[in-house]
């Protein structure tokens, strides 16, 4: 079961704020989807090798060569507030 | 001797590499030429994480870490693949940071270093590739900061993050560490360690009876030295007034010479690893031959190289290897001269000039010292204008014959000494007269009125020899 103490900090990881009523509704839900996957926890898996990957491939590399980088105007479109070609972002601690 | 390590110091590094040789970034063809570039102009989709954008591995990196692996005598894994780390922080606009988890590419290597009791082993657990998050620009300082600038450029360049064990047992082990690192990566010539930036370090510190301390941000080696004496220093006065060591994340303000407590709420398993869906594993173990055939000397090789080749002694040719610019600038000279006598010049005489102007060997040419170190044993200038000749060119510029000419340098001839020896034996009595009762010193005072005459140019040895001769009678 997943605590609402634990629903708020998921939330504080992702930058959302959740209110003491959406924690508790969270806390339900979250708990009922690990609950299914709990289900995946009966499978016998006893000799079958680990799947790092879905799709069956290895080794996909590109050779070192220099692309085209976006115009700054361009990188900066998504940004609500820019100085001096940086994205401007609320003070960090 | 052995070294006791009485507060039983333990100092494990992490060191990041940024492998800014390379033409492109980790996962996307953005140049690496950032350097002196407008903020956000070498940034893509892919290292900007915008939706749909897809990475590719670059190849010349995964080779890059895999020739440090092999450096360092590290094993090439069997498997490796790269994982997401979570963590949301403007430095990296994705949410998580591409980098490498319980399958890094390399392992179980080892350095040797100069250490405190003679040579000392430091092992190195394992080195992993990742990508570098952007920069960050506090406006104001970091209590009072206004906001946040953010520049992507650097974000997605390619790392490689080398970790060791905590064997280090000293600030002093530690620096010795990060300039044998620094040494042996010059000479794979995977980086270039004088851009900002490009060797990063995070120390993990502990003493006797306590927990140990991650200190982050330290940005060269004589920072690392700084961080880690101060908190060896911390923590000692802590468990002595019969506080608490706590595993914790420490900031090192470079400017104070301090770390400080960084509290933070997220732990490690709330990095929420997993496998990177973007990026397929990677099976590149087959590499290793050719990479390794590829691998040039490394620095303790060479040093012995140098030593059963040249027949020069062991101080000269760490001094040497220590630098493979350096190195590569002595076997040129020494391929001209007496190597022995260009061990003597280049690794005391110049390179020692060169560390007092914090120039690099490339501030001087290699036919210039040889040239100079001729004019010394065809006996033209003496051994101090030849050093005067160095200096002048450092600091001045010119050629050797310029100095020599403009500064009157050449050695005057012996007859002229001679007359210089009468001159001062006949206008220095008294000095004569105690030098004749037995005042040894007084023969250093005659030496030295010589050489004003002859403006230095006269070999000191030879106007005491002459001295000596002169007053026998
Ligand atoms: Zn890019």
């Amino acid at each position: 079961m997943i605590t609402k103490d634990e629903v708020e900090h998921v939330g504080w990881l992702a930058r959302i704020e959740i209110d003491d009523a959406e924690a508790e509704d969270y806390a339900v839900k979250l708990s009922s989807v690990l609950d299914y996957f709990g289900q995946l926890d009966e499978v016998d898996t006893d000799g079958v090798e680990p799947t790092y990957h879905v799709a069956d491939i290895m080794n996909v590399f590109r050779e070192d060569v220099v692309t085209p980088s976006l115009d700054q105007k361009d990188v900066l479109t998504n940004t609500a507030e820019e100085k001096d070609g940086y994205i401007k972002a609320p003070r960090i601690i | 001797m052995v070294y006791e390590n009485p507060d039983g110091v333990m100092v494990g590094l992490e060191v990041h590499v940024q492998l800014n040789n390379l033409n492109t970034k980790m996962f996307c063809g953005c140049s690496t030429q950032y350097h002196d570039a407008e903020p956000n102009t070498h940034v893509c989709p892919v290292c900007m994480g915008l939706p749909g954008a897809l990475p590719v591995i670059n190849k010349r990196a995964v080779e890059s870490a895999i020739k440090i692996g092999m450096a360092l005598n590290c094993e090439v894994v069997e498997q490796t693949q790269f994982h997401r780390k979570n963590y949301y922080y403007p430095d990296l606009p994705k949410g998580f940071q591409t980098t490498q988890y319980d399958f890094p590419i390399v392992g179980n290597g080892k350095v040797v270093i100069e250490g405190e009791d003679g040579e000392h082993v430091v092992r190195i657990t394992r080195a992993h590739m990742e990508e570098d998050p952007g920069k960050l620009i506090h406006m104001g300082s970091i209590e009072k900061s206004k906001g946040t600038l953010i520049d992507y450029n650097r974000s997605g360049m390619a790392l490689i993050e080398i970790v060791s064990e905590p064997d280090m047992r000293s600030p002093k082990e530690a620096r010795r560490y990060l300039d044998k690192l620094r040494n042996i990566l010059d000479y794979l010539d995977v980086f270039n360690g004088d851009l900002e930036g490009s060797m990063r370090v995070d120390a993990n510190v502990s003493v006797m009876g306590g927990q140990r301390a991650e200190v982050k941000n330290i940005s060269s080696h004589k920072g690392a030295e700084r961080a880690i004496l101060y908190e060896i220093m911390r923590q000692k006065n802590l468990l002595r007034r019969g506080g608490e060591v706590v595993m914790e994340t420490r900031h090192f303000d470079e400017a104070r010479g301090v770390t400080i407590s960084m509290r933070t709420k997220e732990g490690e398993h709330d990095y929420r690893y997993f496998p990177e869906p973007d990026l397929v594993p990677m099976r590149v173990s087959d590499w290793a031959p050719a990479i390794r055939e590829e691998l040039p000397e490394l620095p303790d090789a060479k040093r012995a190289r140098l030593i059963s080749e040249y027949d020069i002694t062991e101080m000269h040719a760490k001094a040497l290897t220590s630098d493979i610019r350096v190195a590569d600038f002595y076997e040129v000279v020494a391929a001209a001269i007496d190597p022995r006598v260009a061990g003597t010049w280049v690794a005391d005489v110049l390179k020692g000039e060169l560390n007092y102007r914090d120039l690099s060997v490339d501030s001087f040419t290699t036919d210039d010292i040889i040239e100079i170190i001729k004019l010394v044993g065809e006996d033209k200038v003496t051994e101090q204008s030849a050093v005067d000749v160095i200096r002048t060119i450092l600091d001045n510029g010119g050629t050797p014959m310029e100095v020599v000419t403009e500064k009157g340098l050449l050695k005057v001839k012996g007859d002229v000494v001679t007359e210089a020896v009468s001159e001062t034996i006949a206008e220095n009595e008294a000095a004569v007269q105690d030098y004749l009762g037995g005042a040894e010193k007084s023969l250093n005072f005659l030496v030295g009125q010589v050489m004003k005459k002859t403006k230095g140019r006269a070999d000191a040895r030879q106007a005491r020899e002459l001295l000596v001769e002169a007053l026998k009678d």
